[in-house]
């Protein structure tokens, strides 16, 4: 099944285009990872995907559907509750852990307070932080170190039960004890979610993806399951980028 | 919805700020401007200022409001400008975060306080220096050159910190002293927001009131001397309003539609200077 | 002509400089300092809390302190929310174009309008034409606007100050604007914006010629917001320029830079730290 269908997708930024013609289907409940080199487009077709591109000043043509339906269709902050996006830096709002995971819901429907305890027990089990935070759940979200603030990032995602996260190199500046954290909450979540997983780690992206798409100067150049990817690319481009031949 | 609303509700509430600014203007020249006209400009544009009379000459008191404001600028720019350059270029960080808050809360200071330390202690000063009541030109000049150093002081400071570390490293790697690169370099690229900021000052000054009540003497003549008494376009305003009537009231209006007019003409070139950048 | 080498010519400057600046400071200094010597004298308790007799010759500041407060306080009242609203706006609906100039130009240009030119706006339109009278409330209108741009000036740079990811995480998790505003955006700059508020506050404190054209001098205890009232700077102007008492006018004075010392401290101490919070 397809979650997401792009197609004929184009991006522009005051005159400079980030994205050309990209057709892809990303997959129900697969890890989709999207690799490539600096301003090849990788960020765009996140913040494509959530209409966020929108908020810098980018222009978009083409389709995209998300269950079959344009998300021009849909109302954005429900677009945005279902497709969910990790910066690549942890920005966690001023005030506690329990706030920070009870922002989003709120803002979207009523919940008793039993329903927020369990929805952050919830959102901060899956993201694998329950039991670091679980005493000081009303301490302020600031004192949390980078690996920390970056599952809580996660965990505020997973509050809203969307069904497609997407992260946007969320593993860049944290040490490797927290990365390995990151990418088994994202194993482990698989099966209930989608994942896109955009990563100049080409190796984090052969651990974790199904399949992989290679992108360069905004176009997708190739896409295929990771083992092909990096074993037998068919495009020369990609077998240069996976050898490290540029960057 | 509720966001188009608060956007329309928000546009309407960010006019406020230039709907008050068209209030005051209307008012203030509805009052006033009639009296023009129905006085004539050869009666405004005299020296002779006798409302009861009939007699509404303006020029003794913008006379007395140019040589005030020009008194506080001698005293004023070398003052502030010297402290602006000294707390940029050459105190180090701690000195900077204490003398720079001292120096705005100088600005705090209600301008009555300003003007009874004139009588007190600047006045009895003149007067056994030089002659005269005390009550001066020189008095007025150098308190209200006090006054606008916090203006001079903040604007010619932020004005010199802005001028990039890229053209002082440059004089210096050519040899040049901290002092040779303030004069040659950094206050030439500060100039238009020094100057900007001197203008500023000047309008505070113009349109300084209390201070300048209390010490200029209220004199209504054209000032011969730095010790004469003088009266300012200000000190009008404030001392007869309360008592005036009718054509008497309306001229005070006058008044203070030709102070407006001065002030926004200095802000406006003000804001020019500093856009040019 | 002797040749004054560049090393000596910037000590010179230096000497020139740091005198030039020790006096500027000294002057600050000697004007507190000359007050509070001869204020302090007068301040009692009774001089804080008894009524003024005598046309100030005798008794104490009360209604004097009391109406400051309520001007000051209901200038703020009515001058926050239009400032606040207009620096929202502003900065987060606008980019460059002529809506956001004109805007822009009005805030600038009432910022440097002189505290005369508001008392005589007060007195024709609040006091005459709007029938208010000399009252509180006629003050406390016109102060609202003259406090007004130093309110949306704090304000928006607060707003600006709060970084652009915190606006793209709301977003991203679904808010919309005004959530985005309401939720994460102003809460995080109310240091900032309750900088200049107490800013404004200090600047209304002061005011003289706006006040005392539109609230009068009436020296009773102020009952209604319809009351004629004298603040504290008006009383203090009236002491000293009719000469009605030397020691009261000082005192007066002394207490009025006390609060405007306080507010002032105040406001930097939010400002250090809203500052240390994001810098």
């Amino acid at each position: 099944m397809d979650k997401i269908k792009i197609r004929d997708l184009n991006a522009f930024y005051d005159g400079l285009q980030a994205l050309k013609n990209i057709n892809l289907e990303i997959h129900d409940h697969e890890i989709l990872g999207i690799i490539g080199p600096a301003n090849s487009g990788k960020s765009s077709i996140l913040r494509a995907l959530n209409r966020l591109i929108e908020f810098d000043g980018g222009r978009v043509t083409g389709s995209v559907l998300l269950d079959d339906k344009d998300i021009l269709c849909l109302p954005v902050n429900e677009l945005r509750r279902r497709v969910g996006l990790i910066f690549a830096s942890p920005v966690v709002l001023p005030g506690s852990i329990y706030k920070n995971i009870t922002y989003g819901p709120k803002l979207h429907r009523r919940y008793s307070a039993s329903e927020l305890d369990d929805l952050v027990y919830y959102a901060l089990s899956a993201a694998n932080l329950w039991e670091e935070v679980k005493d000081r759940l009303y301490e302020s979200a600031t004192q949390l170190s980078g690996g920390q603030q970056q599952r809580l990032c996660i965990a505020r995602t997973l509050a809203l039960k969307p069904e497609v996260i997407m992260m946007d190199e969320p593993c860049s500046g944290l040490d490797p004890i927290s990365t390995t954290k990151v990418e088994s909450t994202m194993l482990s979540l698989k099966d209930q979610y989608t994942f896109v997983l955009v990563t100049n780690n080409t190796r984090q992206a052969a651990r974790v993806s199904t399949r992989v798409a290679f992108f360069l100067n905004g176009e997708l150049v190739e896409l295929d399951r990771t083992e092909r990817i990096f074993t037998t690319p068919r495009d020369n481009r990609t077998n240069d980028y996976i050898i490290g031949r540029f960057g | 919805m509720k966001d188009k609303f608060a956007e329309r509700l928000l546009l309407f509430i960010a006019f406020s700020a230039i709907l008050s600014l068209l209030l005051i203007t209307f008012f203030i020249f509805q009052q006033g401007i009639p009296l023009i006209f129905k006085v004539g400009l050869k009666n405004f544009l005299s020296f002779h200022w006798a409302p009861t009379q009939g007699q509404f000459g303006i020029l003794s008191m913008v006379m007395g409001s140019l040589m005030v404001t020009l008194g506080a600028l001698c005293v004023g720019i070398p003052l502030g400008l010297s402290c602006a350059i000294f707390l940029a270029e050459f105190s180090s960080k701690p000195v900077q975060s204490i003398l720079k808050p001292v120096i705005e809360l100088l600005a705090g200071i209600p301008s009555v306080v300003y003007g009874f330390i004139g009588i007190v202690v600047l006045v009895p000063l003149i007067r056994n220096l030089f002659g005269g009541s005390g009550f001066s030109v020189l008095g007025a000049g150098i308190i209200l050159g006090i006054m606008i150093l916090p203006t001079i002081v903040s604007i010619s400071y932020d004005s010199i910190k802005s001028v990039p570390a890229a053209y002082r490293d440059g004089s210096f790697a050519l040899g040049a002293t901290r002092w040779q690169t303030i004069l040659m370099v950094v206050l030439p690229s500060a100039r238009s927001g020094i100057i900007a900021g001197i203008i500023l000052g000047m309008g505070r000054a113009i349109g300084e009131t209390m201070a300048v009540i209390m010490i200029s003497g209220n004199a209504l003549r054209v000032p011969h001397s730095l010790l004469d008494s003088v009266r300012t376009i200000t000190s009008t305003i404030a001392l007869e309003l309360s008592y005036s009537t009718g054509d008497h009231r309306a001229a005070l209006f006058a008044c203070g539609s030709v102070l407006f007019i001065i002030i926004v003409i200095l802000n406006f070139i003000a804001i020019r200077i500093t856009r040019r950048d | 002509m002797i040749r004054i080498g560049p090393r000596t010519s910037q000590a010179i400057a230096y000497v020139m400089l740091l005198t030039l600046t020790v006096i500027a400071v000294s002057i600050l200094v000697f004007i507190i300092g000359f007050i509070f010597k001869n204020g302090f004298a007068e301040l009692s308790w009774n001089f804080l809390t008894q009524k003024t007799t005598e046309m100030g010759k005798e008794g104490g500041i009360l209604p004097s302190i009391i109406g400051t407060l309520i001007i000051t306080i209901l200038a703020i009242l009515i001058a926050t929310p239009f400032g606040v609203g207009t620096a929202t706006y502003l900065s987060e609906y606008t980019k460059t174009g002529p809506v956001r100039r004109v805007i822009s130009f009005g805030a600038d240009c009432l910022a440097g309008v002189p505290s005369i030119i508001f008392g005589l706006f007060g007195f024709i339109f609040f006091v005459i034409t709007m029938r208010l009278g000399w009252c509180i409330l006629s003050g406390a209108l016109t102060l609202a606007v003259m406090i007004l741009p130093t309110i949306i000036r704090t304000s928006e740079e607060a707003i600006k100050a709060v970084p652009k990811s915190y606006r793209e995480i709301s977003y991203s998790l679904g808010g919309g604007k005004l959530d985005t505003i309401l939720k994460v955006v102003l809460p995080t700059a109310i240091p900032g914006i309750l900088t200049g508020i107490i800013l404004g506050m200090g600047r209304a404190v002061g005011e003289t010629a706006a006040t005392i054209f539109t609230t009068g001098a009436s020296l009773n205890m102020p009952t209604s917001l319809f009351s004629s009232s004298r603040t504290l700077a008006v009383h203090f102007y009236i002491l000293a320029r009719e000469g009605i008492s030397l020691p009261k006018a000082y005192g007066t004075a002394t207490v009025l830079i006390i609060m405007i010392l306080l507010i002032n401290f105040i406001a930097y101490r939010l400002m250090h730290r809203f500052m240390a919070r994001y810098y």
